[in-house]
């Protein structure tokens, strides 16, 4: 055991720790800042299936909705993963609700 | 004379917002601006004692709201430099003793004889910070270069944005420069990406911090330590003037020394 040792431990091997702190940071202030309350993630929820369920079916129970950092770009994402059941023909896609 | 009102505030506590207010009032003061500092933090004060001036305590902000006192019989003149006065909180009473329209008042009642107003906020985001920030229209929010502090430092600015502060400016403060080139610390940089706010202050790490509040005589009374400029530099920009930055990428690990001199020939 000698210095080597706690290098590992301690992180030279996993790199700056830094890099770490910034994107947790940067996660936790998108959950802080907009105060996404589950009331509000429901509502969005609904307010998506309207619009999916116009062009397509979905399994509505198995749809998954959340914010996490997307691997590859590093950017802040609203993910969201949609069973498709079946598309629509054109003939059957509602007109959308006029404002 | 109508005096310019700052909170000094943060959210987390800890990160330095007392010795903050103790440090740049003083440097204000020394540049020849009379300056009132108010400890907000009732119940629980600390500027008193960061100051030297706790032997000097006859009546508190307290007193002074209730009509217990007069403003002039509560206000500590700092015998060491000329225009700079403590206003104390109260030790024995508690946060809810105040309002924050007594505050405000408080303050209009200050402003005609000073040339600044610097109130130290407490901790937190309850009725403390909003007392303390409800006569201000500038504030100061400190922070550390780390997870826990710079998450409160967000709350906080956007408390203060809805209170409609007109200037919210940041000191990043207690910054080891050897921890930032080795990627262990947040750097300045980094935190101003996830904060953005203006920046007004880089205070490393110093020693001579603990030794001036042991000593009751804040830095920038007469020190030359890399917080004392530093803290000075914040008072300056305060009066408008624009002052470089730390180089925080090039300070050396150990060498105190050598910081300085690099902070010299910069000023």
């Amino acid at each position: 055991m000698g210095l080597g040792f706690f290098e590992r431990l301690f992180g030279s091997s996993r790199g700056p720790s830094k890099k770490m702190a910034k994107e947790r940071l940067q996660l936790v202030l998108i959950h802080d800042r907009t105060d996404i309350t589950p009331e509000l993630m429901d509502a969005l929820r609904r307010d998506l299936i309207e619009v999916i369920t116009r062009y397509m079916d979905v399994d509505e129970k198995n749809i998954e909705l959340g914010m996490d950092r997307d691997e590859k770009e590093g950017q802040i994402a609203l993910e969201a993963s949609i069973p498709v059941l079946r598309l629509k023909r054109g003939s059957q896609i509602k007109a959308k609700p006029q404002a | 004379m109508s005096a310019r009102i700052i909170v000094i505030t943060s959210g987390k506590g800890g990160v330095g917002k007392t010795t903050t207010t103790a440090n740049v009032s003083m440097a204000l003061a020394r540049q020849g601006k009379k300056v009132v500092v108010v400890d907000g933090d009732i119940g629980l004060r600390n500027l008193d004692v960061i100051l030297g001036l706790e032997n000097r305590i006859v009546y508190n902000l307290v007193d002074v709201i209730e009509g217990t006192c007069s403003l002039k019989q509560a206000l500590i003149r700092d015998k060491r430099v000329d225009g700079l006065y403590l206003l104390p909180a109260a030790q024995t009473r508690t946060k809810d003793c105040v309002t924050s329209d007594q505050m405000k008042t408080l303050c209009e009642e200050l402003s005609p004889d000073f040339d600044f107003i610097i109130l130290d906020s407490p901790a937190g985001i309850e009725s403390g910070f909003r007392n303390a920030s409800a006569g201000a229209t500038e504030a100061l929010v400190i922070t550390t270069p780390d997870v826990s502090a710079v998450r409160d430092a967000d709350r906080i600015i956007g408390m203060l944005e809805s209170m409609g502060k007109s200037s919210i400016n940041l000191v990043v403060n207690r910054l080891r420069p050897h921890m930032v080139q080795n990627g262990d610390m947040l750097s300045v940089e980094d935190v101003l990406d996830i904060l953005s706010v203006k920046l007004i202050g880089i205070v490393p790490e110093d020693d001579s911090v603990v030794v001036s509040s042991n000593r009751g005589e804040p830095l920038t009374l007469s020190a030359e330590s890399p917080a004392a400029t530093a803290f000075s530099n914040i008072a300056r920009r305060i009066l408008g003037e624009e002052v470089t930055f730390l180089d925080v990428a090039n300070m050396n690990k150990g060498g105190l020394l050598q910081g300085l001199m690099r902070l010299f020939k910069r000023s």
